[in-house]
């Protein structure tokens, strides 16, 4: 049985539309999507670049409604370093991972020409950890944390004037890895009138400097309209606070001067409003989908084009990428083949070198050995002499001792010999009875 | 870019400092507006959902795809002129719908596998089948790993097998166990009983239990599986479906008059059968399951488990052959991790 396949599916380029008889009940997808999203839980990362002291860690506060654990950073950081904080919000049944990076140091050194760089480092090791995580063989992106930056908020100094050149080379460097939203901090400095002038300055200087912020999406009906008006307010004026003033009848967060109190909420005092609106209430989902789609699929040809790898037009042949595939595996076994020998000729060397090593220091065991045993054999001989002279000396003395011992003995016998002569004499007296007899009778 | 003549902080790392706590909002901030975006978002970029069936001639297949979906999605009823013959082989076509309903667009694909089982050597029919969804697997697998790929890939891949038991009231055939075992590994598969208007209620339960006992016995998993379960409302859900299945269905397109209503259904001799009555069969349980509750999980569980486990299994592959996936990136860099590791131990 011939099992062909006939797998090419006879699909229709134009999509028939078809109209349903009867409710089938596949609207609730849009419901299912986001159960499971809201189980999950949402990331949003935002990042503020500004220098100290010009707001940055208020407006969070301002914008999320809490207090953020954190303190004022000091002036004297030598360089630019990033700190980042992850928050976990949680607001009817949506909970929200937020990480908020601040940028310490940013703009306090004498030098500024590196200021930008820890901030597009960070940017990229975010994303190419995301791309590691995307590359790996087993991998897990559904519960993957995903640390990328999704919005900037970039922190305008309120001059009046202008933006500042480390503004501008800032902004130019960052505008292609993430969404700029240019804002202006401590409105409350500036006037009305002079706000105006301010705020269409920076505009042209970012148009003529090429720098591309984030555009509010207008091609959803929905949103188009408040994404319109909104964006003509670019950049936001914003005042931030945290303390909370007695306004009428209610309290309502603002800042209390002599001359006056600036409501935060307040839409005629600042922005602040728009800001929250556009930043978090309309288009995070927006912002997240545009760092996703944009930003990192940016980055992530860029390192692979960078690492080598080409890709040919969807209709191309595969073979040449056969090809780029099999030269750079090539290449690339070549390299390590030559590694190899490298590792092995050192491999013998550092062994050839040991190897007359030992053999020198056994030599020079060998040489000790015979030393020592010349001499040992030096102090055996020698012991031995004495050992010789030693008996010689006892035998000299033994036969004197036996010499004395013999005139000893003779001079004892002729003592006992006198004796013995004494005795003689005196005996025979002694035994002859007439002399005895005159005592007996007595 | 000139050298910095004072070398800023050259420790760029951010100190994350994990201190995640739950933060008590003093106010209203908006943030579950996300949820409202996100719907948005999904609505205008619309839904794709594949269905595949597959089964014998005669079981009713192209029917019920037909009342799933409450219009004319099937093959028979694209191709009126179409002869239904028992092809040679097993052909694998697919048909594709634009389908909206609340203002939530759907694209919904249809694969029909005529000529399965329908031979008199059935051996390897499952064959094509497999070829076809890993085929969707490849296609799939071969965008992403593209350098400049579409901001959203067409997904092609079978989101659901539903598979057509025909109501013996007996077991499973041997086609049935071999088929769902090889299939299970790949796909969801959702199992039906299918005409089970030829069953009564009784019949219907023993048949239902000795279908479940074979497929314990033979370790297959069918949809919903237990150990793809997240948490434990899911677990409680999705065992209530685990008692029921497999669904004992009945198709149909006619409407009939049933007390003064309209009901789809078969009528007979004997009565009517309504399609969506529970007392009658099971489909309005099929069709909750397919759609109104199920569908993204479906979607899901193909994305992160049987296109994972099809990945690694391919990237694997490619890895020690050194052939096949053109610009693989991750396969070199793999192993180029990995045998750079291998070298500086040696």
């Amino acid at each position: 049985m011939s099992v062909a396949v006939g797998s090419k599916p006879s699909q229709s380029e134009d999509l028939r539309n078809l109209t349903l008889s009867g409710h089938v009940g596949f609207d609730s997808l849009p419901d299912q999507l986001v159960n499971k999203s809201t189980t999950q839980g949402f990331c949003f990362n935002i990042l503020c670049v500004g220098e100290t002291g010009i707001g940055k860690s208020t407006l969070m506060d301002t914008l999320f409604n809490t207090k953020f654990e954190g303190d004022p950073a000091s002036h004297n950081e030598p360089g630019v370093r990033l700190k980042a904080q992850s928050y976990e919000l949680q607001e009817s049944n949506v909970r929200l991972k937020l990480t908020t990076v601040d940028t310490v140091g940013f703009g306090d050194q004498i030098n500024k020409e590196d200021s930008y760089k820890p901030i597009v480092e960070y940017i990229d090791a975010q994303f190419e950890a995301y791309l590691q995580e995307e590359l790996k063989i087993k991998r897990s992106l559904f519960n993957y944390h995903d640390s990328r930056i999704h919005a900037c908020l970039y922190f305008i100094a309120p001059t009046g004037h202008s933006l500042k050149s480390l503004d501008l080379v800032t902004m130019k460097k960052l505008d292609s890895k993430v969404n700029i939203i240019p804002i202006i901090a401590k409105a409350d400095t500036i006037a009305k009138n002079e706000l105006h002038k301010f705020k269409s300055k920076i505009m042209s200087e970012l148009v003529s400097n090429g720098v591309q912020i984030y555009q509010f999406p207008t091609d959803e009906e929905t949103v188009a309209e408040i994404n319109a008006t909104m964006s003509v307010h670019l950049p936001f004026a914003v005042v931030g606070s945290t303390e909370e003033v007695k306004i009428g009848n209610k309290m309502a967060k603002a800042r209390q001067y002599p001359w006056g109190v600036v409501q935060v909420e307040n839409e005629n005092h600042c922005d602040f409003v728009k800001l929250r609106e556009m930043l978090i209430r309309v288009n995070m989902e927006d912002l997240r989908e545009q760092t996703h789609s944009r930003h990192y699929e940016l980055y992530r040809r860029c390192k692979l084009e960078e690492m080598g790898f080409k890709d040919t037009d969807p209709d191309c042949k595969p073979f040449s990428l056969q090809e780029t595939y099999e030269a750079k595996r090539n290449e690339f076994l070549g390299e390590l083949q030559k590694k190899e020998e490298e590792m092995r000729q050192m491999f013998v060397m550092r062994v050839k070198e040991k190897e007359t090593e030992l053999k020198e220091a056994e030599k020079e065991l060998h040489e000790k050995f015979d030393r020592l045993k010349k001499t040992h054999q030096d102090e055996k001989k020698k012991l031995e002499d004495k050992k010789k002279e030693i008996e010689d000396e006892v035998g000299a003395f033994s036969k004197k001792k036996a010499a004395v011992q013999l005139l000893q003995a003779q001079q004892a016998s002729s003592q006992s010999t006198k004796k013995d002569k004494d005795k003689k004499k005196f005996l025979p007296f002694l035994k002859h009875p007439k002399t005895w007899r005159p005592l007996l009778t007595l | 870019m000139a050298e910095p003549q004072s070398k800023p902080d050259p420790d760029p790392e951010p100190k994350t400092e994990a201190t995640v706590t739950g933060q008590d909002l003093f106010g209203y901030v908006g943030i579950e507006s996300v949820l409202d975006q996100m719907k948005r978002k999904a609505v205008k970029t619309g839904f794709e959902f594949n269905i595949m069936v597959v089964g014998q001639s005669g079981l009713g297949k192209s029917t019920l795809v037909n009342t799933l979906f409450k219009s004319k999605v099937s093959r028979k009823s694209c191709n009126p002129s179409f002869e239904e013959g028992i092809s040679k082989t097993v052909n694998l076509q697919s048909i594709s719908h634009v389908i909206e309903e609340k203002g939530v667009k759907m694209k919904l694909t249809v694969i029909d596998t005529p000529g399965f089982g329908d031979q008199i050597n059935n051996l390897n029919c499952w064959e094509p089948i497999m070829k076809y969804i890993n085929e969707q697997y490849e296609k799939y697998l071969k965008e992403e790993i593209n350098i400049n790929r579409k901001r959203k890939i067409p997904d092609t891949r079978v989101h659901c097998c539903v598979y057509f038991v025909p109501p013996t009231g007996h077991c499973l055939r041997p086609l049935d166990l071999e088929f769902m075992k090889r299939l299970g590994k790949v796909v969801s598969v959702v199992p039906v009983i299918a005409k089970s208007d030829t069953l009564t209620l009784d019949e219907r339960q023993r048949f239902k239990e000795r279908i479940r006992q074979d497929l314990w016995t033979n370790g297959i998993k069918v949809y919903p599986q237990k150990e793809y379960d997240e948490d434990a409302e899911d677990r409680i859900l999705n065992d209530k479906i685990r008692e029921k299945i497999p669904f004992a269905v009945v198709g149909t397109d006619k409407e009939h008059q049933v007390n003064g209503k309209n009901v789809l259904g078969r009528k007979t001799n004997w009565g009517v059968i309504e399609v969506e009555n529970v007392a009658h069969c099971e489909f309005a349980n099929l069709r909750d399951l397919l759609i109104r509750s199920h569908l993204q999980d479906l979607k899901d569980v193909t994305h992160n488990i049987h296109y994972e486990t099809y990945r690694v299994r391919r990237l694997n592959e490619s890895n020690l052959n050194g052939i096949g996936l053109s610009a693989s990136p991750l396969a070199s860099m793999n192993g180029t991790a990995v045998r750079k590791e291998s070298e500086s131990n040696l």
